[in-house]
């Protein structure tokens, strides 16, 4: 066990402090170079410095590569490989409007090198009814997972703090998922995703200091992805992301299409005198989380981040449930 | 509204299970040998098709779910 621990040690603080640490020069940096964007939820014009996607593929490239080191699992490779090829993938994004079909596609094949490496197993693991083999199937699984979590991470980075503090639950609980179910590599190998999400949340929590752009909720969605295919835990975290998947159900069945959100033309939420948040009664606009949890009356922006946050401990209490209905078989 | 999402959340959690549960009892062990060779991608191509329309089905589930969950919320 003492062989497991110092690894995990060592990867968790590198993840936290490197992007502890190389956040702040970066935002330096950024906004010496005009690359920031105004906050719509403030009402003084601040303008906030992006991407922060830079930092957080770092932290986790920085510590997968320390795993590897003590490991040499090509599951960490396939990890290191797919999550960093996300990061390139929204990165392009971040600085150049891509067609809606660019995202999906691309991410799509970032996830082939799962395949290539043979870093999954076939076998799909249901509670309570164990598993089904799925061999065929389970490539086209790869192929689809990658870009649905990255996307619906992507589609939830909407107020201050909330796209890294859901991944700070969402993640810390797939580890401890995946220590329930005895997976004890793999779950060192997810911890840096919690460290990482952690330390950016530092700077991205209300009032933000950096958003982490395409590229950093593109890295972090795609890294959780791949945790779920290596580690087998694909339905447990697809349970501890629902308030996210809720979010995507919502707006693509208001909107009836995939489209990006830029393209969208009514306002799901407008402000209040006060520059509270508030739900609007426009029709044509899309259905979303944010805009239901508004439905009782105006919020401030901290308030709908803190639901959304008691939803992601709901959905994550419910994904532990689910890891020890792993073990029981009817 | 809270309540609301919550109940959601949990009804989703439901039909995973569930779905689970027709996928590994139902689907899992269904063959067919009366194709020779090709049995394997006959069976597989049904499974396939039978996931899918369970997936078509669950989210019509989910989507009457959602507009019951929140029309109970709004009117009270």
């Amino acid at each position: 066990m003492i062989e497991l621990i110092i690894p995990a040690i060592i990867s968790c603080i590198l993840a936290f402090f490197v992007v502890y640490f190389t956040i702040p020069p970066l935002i330096k940096i950024l906004e010496k170079n005009n690359f920031t964007v105004k906050d719509m939820n403030k009402k003084e014009n601040v303008m906030v410095a992006r991407p922060g996607g830079i930092s957080i593929i770092l932290g986790i490239v920085v510590s997968e590569i320390v795993l590897y080191g003590f490991f040499q699992l090509n599951e960490i490779l396939a990890l290191i490989i797919t999550t960093t090829a996300a990061f390139v993938i929204g990165y392009v994004d971040d600085r150049k409007v891509m067609g809606g079909w660019f995202k999906p596609v691309t991410l799509a094949i970032a996830a082939l090198p799962i395949i290539f490496l043979g870093a999954y197993d076939s076998d799909l693991a249901f509670p309570l009814f164990g598993d089904v083999q799925i061999p065929l199937l389970y490539l086209g699984l790869i192929v689809f997972m990658i870009p649905i979590t990255g996307n619906t991470i992507n589609s939830i980075d909407v107020l201050n703090g909330v796209a890294s503090g859901f991944m700070v639950i969402a993640s810390f609980t797939l580890s401890i998922c995946l220590f329930i179910l005895q997976n004890y590599e793999i779950a060192i190998v997810s911890l840096p995703l919690g460290f990482v999400s952690l330390a950016f949340y530092k700077f991205h929590k209300i009032p933000s200091k950096i958003f982490p752009g395409d590229s950093g909720a593109l890295t972090l969605g795609a890294m959780y992805g791949v945790i779920a295919i290596i580690g087998g835990v694909e339905i447990i975290a697809a349970i501890a992301l629902l308030p996210a998947v809720i979010n995507s159900f919502l707006f693509l069945s208001s909107v009836k299409r995939v489209v990006e959100h830029r393209q969208i033309k009514g306002k799901p939420v407008e402000h209040t005198d006060d520059f509270k948040l508030k739900a609007t009664n426009d029709k044509t606009a899309p259905v979303t989380l944010v805009r239901l949890i508004l439905a009782g009356g105006p919020l401030t922006e901290k308030q709908v981040g803190f639901a959304i946050f008691k939803l992601a401990i709901f959905s994550g209490t419910l994904a532990i449930i689910t890891a020890f209905m792993m073990g029981i078989s009817l | 509204m809270k309540s609301g999402l919550y109940g959601f959340l949990f009804a989703m959690w439901v039909l995973i299970i569930i779905g689970g549960g027709i996928m590994v009892v139902l689907l899992g062990p269904f063959t067919i040998q009366q194709f020779g060779d090709f049995h394997w991608i006959i069976a597989s191509g049904i499974k396939v098709s039978i996931a899918l329309i369970l997936v078509v089905i669950w989210i019509l589930i989910l989507s009457k779910l959602k507009n019951w969950i929140f029309k109970q919320e709004l009117n009270s």
